[in-house]
């Protein structure tokens, strides 16, 4: 529960969906990362770091340098987030649509 | 299975919409969210106050075991029957804040409609509160009862 919560604050950052849609595209090395923002290089570390443990990005070893690319698994995890706030209105729809069911039934008796 | 209803979150935006088909004449879809007697019956809350109208005002308590545990209510800014319903919605004590809704009610067919409601709440944040709200009742089965009842209440 802890790590899904975190999921969904690690996007709620717009750096940090910044840095999402940058990895997205290609798979890049931190100093690459961090060209992109007026921040300091350890700011966007760090958020490199909470994207990483959120699940969101993953590592990858290439030669001498890590690259950072986008894990499919954690992005996985905030469509099924939202997925019990999707059911809960399908829920309540169902109930409406049986509601306003049943009164169209007691109309034709 | 195509779903029935979708949710269309996207990132970066402090709103979402909501979208459902109904096997149901549009106009009663609209009857629904209009009279007071049927949305507590599909809500399953009670219905203090439900003015259907333009500048009219609503509030919803569902209580469980003697004890109040949902509040909510709202302004009623603009109604056009059997077209468009657009409100506030706020749940008291959480901290998801006022909501604007837009209610679009269209007809498909005589006997289906479509119903869209776009939400637009203070940031994103509170987005995302009222997001994690059902993900974390949906963690604890345990309290199975409690989850229906605030599934059914908002």
């Amino acid at each position: 529960m802890k790590l899904r919560r975190d999921v969904f604050q690690a996007i709620a950052d717009p750096t940090r969906r910044t840095i999402i849609t940058l990895v997205a595209a290609s798979a890049m090395t931190p100093s690459a990362i961090a060209e992109n923002f007026d921040y300091s290089r350890q700011t966007i570390s760090k958020h490199i770091q909470i994207l990483t443990e959120c699940e969101l990005l993953k590592q990858e070893q290439k030669g001498r340098k890590i690259y950072y690319e986008l894990n499919p698994n954690g992005m996985k995890q905030i469509a099924d987030f939202i997925e019990p706030f999707r059911k809960m209105w399908d829920d309540r729809f169902n109930s409406l649509e049986a509601v306003m069911k049943s009164k169209i039934h007691e109309h034709k008796k | 299975m195509e779903q029935k209803t979708k949710i269309n979150a996207t990132e970066g935006k402090q709103e979402l919409t909501i979208t459902r088909e109904f096997d149901l004449p549009v106009e009663l879809v609209y009857e629904a969210y209009a009279k007071a007697e049927l949305v507590s019956q599909w809500m399953g809350t009670r219905v203090i106050k439900l003015e259907n109208r333009n500048h009219g005002s609503y509030a919803f308590e569902t209580s469980h075991e003697g004890k109040v545990i949902f509040k909510a209510n709202g302004t009623i800014h603009k109604v056009v029957p059997n077209q468009q319903i657009v409100r506030t919605f706020e749940m008291e004590n959480m901290s998801i804040g006022v909501q604007l809704e837009f209610l679009n009610f269209e007809k498909v067919t005589e006997n289906k409609s479509q119903l869209t409601i776009q939400i637009i709440y203070k940031s994103e944040k509170h987005r995302a509160e009222q997001l994690k709200l059902p993900f974390a009742y949906g963690l604890n089965r345990a309290h199975n009862k409690l989850e229906q009842i605030i599934t059914h209440s908002k």
